[in-house]
């Protein structure tokens, strides 16, 4: 087994709300009473049913509740057991769902204000990521603005699937302020389902829908490199969250072909599409999609062309691996540092900054 | 790709060039639209006329994104006599079959053919023509061509039907789907043609492209022709899982598909994730009976073109060793731009047995070509 390290940092881990009701402290009057008058129900997301095997190892299932709805669990099954200095949390409550921004935009307010106080108040360890209502880009950036006042905010948090490819232009004022404030963009597994989960329509099973989030990350990609997200952003990084990344080499042997072939398309495109990927997209360990061979994966790596790529993570609670085996056997020690240390550090500023109490929103 | 090729370290093997090759994405094409008519009821040519093809996307003529140049086919592949890229046999031969030693050819119809129409008696009639259309041009004038039989793809009762009426026929080698339909192409709407396919003992080849009214990304619909380029790759990874997931290999044990134009890059990677996940989500699919990866391995064929084209040629061969080298079929595109040039797909060091396997053997043992 390949042992962790010591210190390393924990970029994919996923506090539950307990229920919608959760956030009613954190709502005012009017979508408080919205909330009750109206019995609107716990927004859980069908990308994560609660007691769908994906969303929690069974080891880490709690008796009662949500799987990583307590923060006892969180810090005695990922904090403590794999060492780590600091943790990302990263919410998945499905308040990009709702069909108003308004709505959205109270409950992505909810969300981060119940964050900073349910868990990043009560464990030092532990750092956030910004939720944001994008439907609106006005009131996101609102909200990346008044989130990032608190340093412990590391990244700005989007779903892989919404309402239009992430690279379009009606999205850059977002990724303006991400790049300004020293955010990262993570873009993490889920839909707003907006539109179908898959780009072929809908599918019968939720373990399609899981298997289609590696194809929207793809499609993604592409948006962002295409539109030119990085030539106005140079410095701006994105983190794809619980993405699989095995698909990664092909899929930028494809796209480099036809940015040969096309790209008078998209003149402003100036890097090749491996360059932009090396400087600015990183991605989370797990999933490993590829088989548990150490000759293969080495090859994989080597395919990858790049020991910067991948961040630590464990996916907490959701179910990726068994025991403590979270790295992948037969990878060297140096490239156990850079995926646990050397490579989150370089990709998120803020977690060198010290964090002073009173700049708490 | 006819645009520029890398400078390779080694020089390229002219031997594929003089060896016979199979070549298993070709694309025929009408010189005008009435060359179908003489197979149409008179009551369709009016209704062309009129109210056109009327399929899932908005525009009246052309694709949705415009492509890179007319056609999306070669500018030196216009016929002398006129009519657009593909549509002239004897350029056909002069051009592709003669000089590349093509012993057999299979032919994919593409355009107005029956397929991504909203009206059904409309496509199934102009599947129908198109089926008719390729004996009379093309497969019944060379002997190396070989049809595919095209389908109205969402309707299977009479896909099945077309499917039943070629069967035998040794005018054709397969039946033609794209992968982007109203549905994931696992959905049960579907399975009269895969039920119809094995009977007749006929793969079914799933081209990329296709209108089925859903955005071609799971987040709406993106700006440039490059990204539906790319997404065509994306598309048919969702296709395929649909497929093993619904448990078409499971219903149809003797059914094979070749995944056409869609890159086999994925192929890996996308079969990892499905073990993956489905040790953990068995549960919502038990008529599997075995790991997705395992029907893929024993059902799925992939036409080459485009080939992936990494910088290290090792890379290339992993992800052909991960595969298999018997389950690659070659395949130019051509009239298409981004023609595949046999000579220059495989790099060296690739053994003379695996070599023959790509270019031909694998084409000739799939579609039961002596």
């Amino acid at each position: 087994m390949t042992s962790p390290l010591a210190g390393g940092v924990d970029c994919d881990l996923h506090p539950a709300v307990p229920h919608l009701t959760s956030l009613l402290p954190y709502l005012n009057d009017y979508w408080r009473d919205q909330v009750t008058t109206r019995g609107m129900t716990d927004l859980v997301s069908q990308s994560y049913p609660t007691n769908s095997p994906i969303s929690s190892r069974p080891d880490w299932r709690p008796a009662q509740g949500k799987p990583g709805s307590s923060l006892d669990d969180m810090k005695a099954q990922a904090l403590d057991r794999f060492g780590v200095s600091t943790g990302i949390c990263n919410p998945l409550y499905g308040v990009q769902m709702v069909f108003s921004e308004d709505m959205a935009d109270a409950f992505c307010r909810a969300l981060n204000d119940w964050l900073v106080k349910e868990w990043l108040d009560k464990e030092p360890r532990l750092r956030g990521s910004i939720v944001i209502p994008v439907q609106s880009v006005e009131k996101s950036v609102a909200e990346i603005e008044r989130c990032a006042k608190d340093p412990r905010f590391v990244q700005v948090l989007m779903l892989v699937m919404g309402d239009m490819p992430l690279g379009k232009r009606a999205y850059w004022p977002i990724y303006a302020a991400a790049e300004r404030l020293g955010l990262p963009i993570g873009i993490h597994a889920g839909s707003n389902y907006h539109n179908p989960p898959t780009s072929v329509g809908w599918g019968s099973y939720h373990i399609e829908d899981y298997v289609a989030q590696a194809q929207a990350f793809q499609t993604q990609l592409t948006s962002l490199i295409v539109e030119g997200v990085f030539a106005r952003h140079p410095a701006l990084k994105m983190v794809m969250l619980e993405s699989g990344w095995s698909w990664l080499p092909s899929y930028l042997w494809r796209l480099h072909k036809f940015w040969r072939g096309v790209r008078m398309e998209t003149p402003w495109v100036d890097r090749s599409p491996q360059e932009i990927v090396r400087s600015n997209i990183r991605f989370s360990l797990q999933p490993i999609d590829a088989p548990p061979d150490p000759a293969i994966l080495n090859r994989l790596f080597d395919h990858m062309q790049s020991d910067e790529l991948l961040l630590f993570s464990t996916d907490y609670p959701h179910w990726q691996f068994e025991g403590d085996q979270v790295l992948p056997e037969g990878i060297s020690p140096d490239l156990v540092r850079k995926i646990m240390v050397d490579n989150p550090h370089a990709t998120y500023p803020r977690l060198k900054q010290p964090v002073a109490k009173e700049t708490t929103p | 790709m006819n645009i520029q090729f890398r400078d390779r370290a080694e020089p390229s093997t002219p031997i594929a060039v003089k060896t016979a090759i199979a070549d298993c994405d070709i694309h025929p094409a009408r010189a005008t639209k009435q060359e179908l008519y003489p197979f149409l009821a008179k009551r369709w040519h009016s209704h062309l006329e009129t109210w056109g093809v009327h399929p899932y996307q908005g525009m009246m003529e052309g694709p949705p994104y415009p492509k890179a140049q007319p056609n999306a086919s070669r500018r030196d592949a216009y016929p002398p006599e006129g009519g657009q890229q593909g549509s002239s046999l004897s350029f056909m031969q002069q051009q592709l079959l003669d000089p590349y030693n093509v012993a057999l050819g299979v032919l994919n119809p593409l355009g107005a053919t029956g397929q991504g129409m909203r009206n059904h008696d409309l496509a199934a009639a102009l599947a129908t023509a198109i089926n008719d259309w390729q004996i009379a041009k093309w497969t019944s004038q060379d002997s190396r061509l070989k049809g595919s039989v095209v389908v109205a793809n969402e309707d299977g009762v009479s896909a099945a039907a077309e499917i039943r009426r070629r069967a035998g026929d040794k005018n054709f080698v397969q039946v033609l789907l794209l992968s982007r339909n109203v549905e994931p192409l696992g959905q049960r709407r579907y399975w009269p043609i895969y039920e119809a396919a094995e009977e007749a003992g006929l793969p079914v080849g799933v081209h990329a492209f296709g209108f089925g009214g859903n955005p071609i990304t799971a987040s709406g619909w993106p700006s440039f022709y490059i990204e539906e380029m790319v997404g065509h790759s994306q598309c048919q990874q969702t296709a395929l899982a649909s497929i093993v997931l619904e448990g078409v290999f499971a219903s149809y044990p003797k059914l094979k598909m070749v995944m056409i134009e869609a890159g086999f890059g994925w192929a890996p990677s996308l079969s990892w994730r499905l073990d993956k996940i489905f040790a953990k989500l068995h549960g919502e699919v038990p008529h599997l009976e075995r790991k997705p990866s395992e029907y893929i391995r024993d059902h799925i064929f992939w036409t080459t073109q485009p080939m992936e084209d990494p910088e290290r040629r090792d890379h290339l061969f992993d992800v052909i060793d991960w595969i298999g080298w018997d389950k690659l079929l070659f395949a130019t595109d051509y009239p298409h731009w981004d023609f595949d040039e046999p000579s220059r797909v495989l790099p060296a060091g690739v053994s003379d047995a695996n070599r023959e396997a790509f270019y031909l053997g694998n084409a000739k043992k799939l579609y039961g070509i002596a």
